[in-house]
């Protein structure tokens, strides 16, 4: 490349215009890394001070001028955070919520996807079409009508039926949301990247769609499906506007409304910012792991979504 | 092998309508669990909205009176003039058009930066890219301690770290999110956060984006001369423009749905104070719903949705005329 270039330059002072190119070149690159660290040094700094604020003591955080790094580890501030916020039940919520939600709507999904995917009926065409029209609905018109439906109003009845009222209850949490249709529509496009050779090849061998499913469908699609895994996952991590409105109490609460509801301010109406951030951190630290492990799975159905976990 | 014995292909179409006809009723079985959660939980709900939005005064109690309602627009005439909800549509427009462009253009920067360098690419971007993950009411209420002044009047301990190093350039120190804050400091915090939480999605659709631009582009506008900047307008950006186009749609759409960031900074109050000052048009919507102001509530998520189409359509039509493909 720099070759050709010198070549073409042969008739002008090729030492200056090579140097004053070097020159120009040197100035780009020293602007770029600059901009990006300040960038990155913006970009990280909440999580920076995320965490050194969780080990700070009370008097330290409140320092006038604040310091950079904390003077010593107060570890005191993760068990207030534990204590106050109710951590530990939240994760067992959470969790509960979380495997149940992501096995249902894996079979859900997987049966749906299939059926798009590799059967023929009459309607599928039109079903498919009216699924993905229903993307781009904002979940907020759903919602009104969810939340009377699962406190017990029924269409033309006249007051709630009492014993059709699921607030506070953990299906409440699992099954209004438990079909995705873009989880359909990620694993249908899967299904239909496998040669349809094989299947008739199965039918053939009078293998049962079934079987053909599991045993040779699923085995080839299981990145999709560590994809739909994680993202269902952190779909329960993060909920928050409905587990607020039918869940909200302590024996039901997910982690995410747990720690907006959790009061961290004493009876003097003084704030322990440390132990909040020590509950920040705590429910922060799941998400960045799988960041770091399992980052190439989320961007997979990122990329084609934009749809935020 | 048994493969053998389709020996012509109109073996084969034989068996595939075979097991098309058989296929009818499997379909829908196949289908059923996903339908029937659909039905309940989306189809239904789609109807019942509309239903709702367009009786007249439509609410909880009203129903357990036993009163009938009129068909109508009332429901969009009271939310429309309700102060509040104005309030909430000013700062949801808002919030839109200021985010999305800085956002956009931070991440197109971003992206044809760390495209343009070899060593630490990998390192700058996993950090550009960590925002992504996170919680965003959790990081919410980081960007609250940040912004938060800690003590009252005469009695301030410290000002928070944001007006600590604004003061380095010798400015503030401001109120930004404490009781008694004004409208446009709270505004900055929260479009800040957008900002912040919006860049890393961006930089990942872009970079990928320009990852695949063909090199020869940039080596023919190297040969005839061209300055960077001009290289930058008349390749980068028209190749880019299908990413930018989607990136700039979805986030749009975000953007009207905002909600979880301003819970995270202020609270379900969505004010300093819990004065509502924030308030979106998503945080009207909850606000009717638990009042059982269900006609009110219904409305307004449809206003949402028919802005939601507008802006979409618009989107479309622009991009129809300006995309490069």
């Amino acid at each position: 490349m720099a070759d050709k270039k010198e070549f073409k330059m042969k008739e002008l002072n090729v030492e200056s215009a090579g140097r004053s190119q070097l020159a120009s070149k040197i100035v780009r690159l020293t602007i770029t890394y600059i901009f990006l660290t300040i960038m990155a040094i913006i970009i990280i700094f909440p999580f920076y001070w995320m965490i050194i604020s969780s080990f700070k003591t009370m008097e330290e955080y409140r320092a006038n001028v604040p310091t950079l790094w904390p003077q010593t580890f107060y570890l005191e501030n993760f068990v207030t955070a534990f204590d106050k916020a109710n951590l530990w039940d939240l994760f067992l919520h959470t969790l509960l919520v979380g495997t149940i939600s992501t096995v249902l709507s894996l079979i859900v999904t997987v049966l749906s996807a299939f059926a798009f995917a590799r059967l023929n009926f009459k309607g599928k065409n039109f079903v498919f079409g009216l699924l993905m029209a229903t993307m781009m609905v904002p979940g907020e018109l759903y919602t009104i009508t969810n939340f009377m439906t699962v406190t017990g109003w029924m269409p033309f009845a006249s007051e709630p039926v009492s014993w059709l009222d699921f607030t506070n209850t953990f299906a409440v949490l699992i099954f209004p949301m438990l079909v995705s249709v873009f989880y359909i529509y990620l694993l249908r496009q899967t299904f239909l990247q496998i040669p349809n050779e094989l299947y008739l090849a199965a039918k053939v061998d009078g293998t049962s769609d079934f079987k053909y499913l599991w045993k040779v469908m699923l085995p080839l699609s299981v990145s999709t499906i560590i994809t739909i895994t994680i993202l269902k996952m952190m779909g329960a991590w993060n909920a928050y506007i409905w587990p607020r409105l039918v869940a909200n109490d302590a024996a039901h609460q997910l982690i995410t409304n747990g720690l907006r509801g959790a009061s961290f301010t004493d009876q003097f109406g003084e704030t322990n910012y440390p132990a909040q951030m020590a509950a920040v951190t705590i429910v922060s630290i799941p998400l960045f792991l799988i960041f770091v492990f399992l980052r190439k799975y989320i961007m997979r159905g990122v990329s084609r979504s934009g749809i935020k976990g | 092998m048994k493969k053998d014995s389709l020996k012509s292909s109109r073996d084969l179409k034989k068996l595939r309508t075979d097991i098309g006809s058989r296929n009818q009723l499997k379909g829908w079985l196949y289908l059923a669990p996903a339908l029937l959660l659909l039905l309940i939980f989306s189809f239904y709900p789609l109807i019942n909205t509309f239903k709702m939005a367009f009786q007249n005064g439509y609410n909880g109690l009203a129903i357990v009176g036993g009163e009938s309602f009129t068909l109508g627009i009332e429901n969009f005439k009271s939310v429309v003039n309700f102060v509040d909800f104005k309030l909430c549509l000013k700062n949801t427009i808002l919030l839109c058009v200021i985010t999305v462009p800085i956002s956009t253009i931070l991440a197109l920067l971003i992206a044809v930066a760390l495209n343009s360098i070899k060593p630490l690419q990998k390192i700058y971007q996993t950090v550009f890219f960590l925002p992504y993950v996170t919680n965003s009411i959790a990081i919410g209420m980081v960007f609250n301690a940040m912004f938060t002044r800690v003590g009252i009047g005469d009695l301030i301990e410290t000002q928070g770290i944001i007006n600590n190093i604004l003061k380095i350039f010798n400015l503030g120190p401001y109120n930004f999110v404490n009781v008694g804050s004004s409208w446009g400091a709270n505004m900055f915090v929260v479009c800040t956060y957008i900002v912040w939480n919006a860049i890393p999605f961006k930089i990942l659709v872009l970079l990928g984006g320009l990852q695949n631009v063909n090199k020869q582009y940039y080596e023919a506008a190297k040969i005839d001369g061209t300055s960077k900047i001009r290289t930058f307008f008349r390749i980068t950006v028209p190749l880019l423009s299908p990413m930018l186009a989607y990136v700039i749609i979805t986030s749009f759409i975000g953007g009207f749905k905002e909600y979880s960031s301003v819970v995270g900074i202020f609270g379900e109050g969505m004010g300093p104070g819990d004065n509502g000052q924030m308030n979106t048009i998503v945080g009207y919507v909850y606000k009717m719903l638990p009042k059982s102001q269900l006609g009110n509530a219904s409305a307004a998520s449809l206003i949402l949705f028919g802005i939601i189409l507008i802006v979409t359509a618009i989107n479309g039509y622009v991009s129809k005329k300006s995309v490069h493909y």
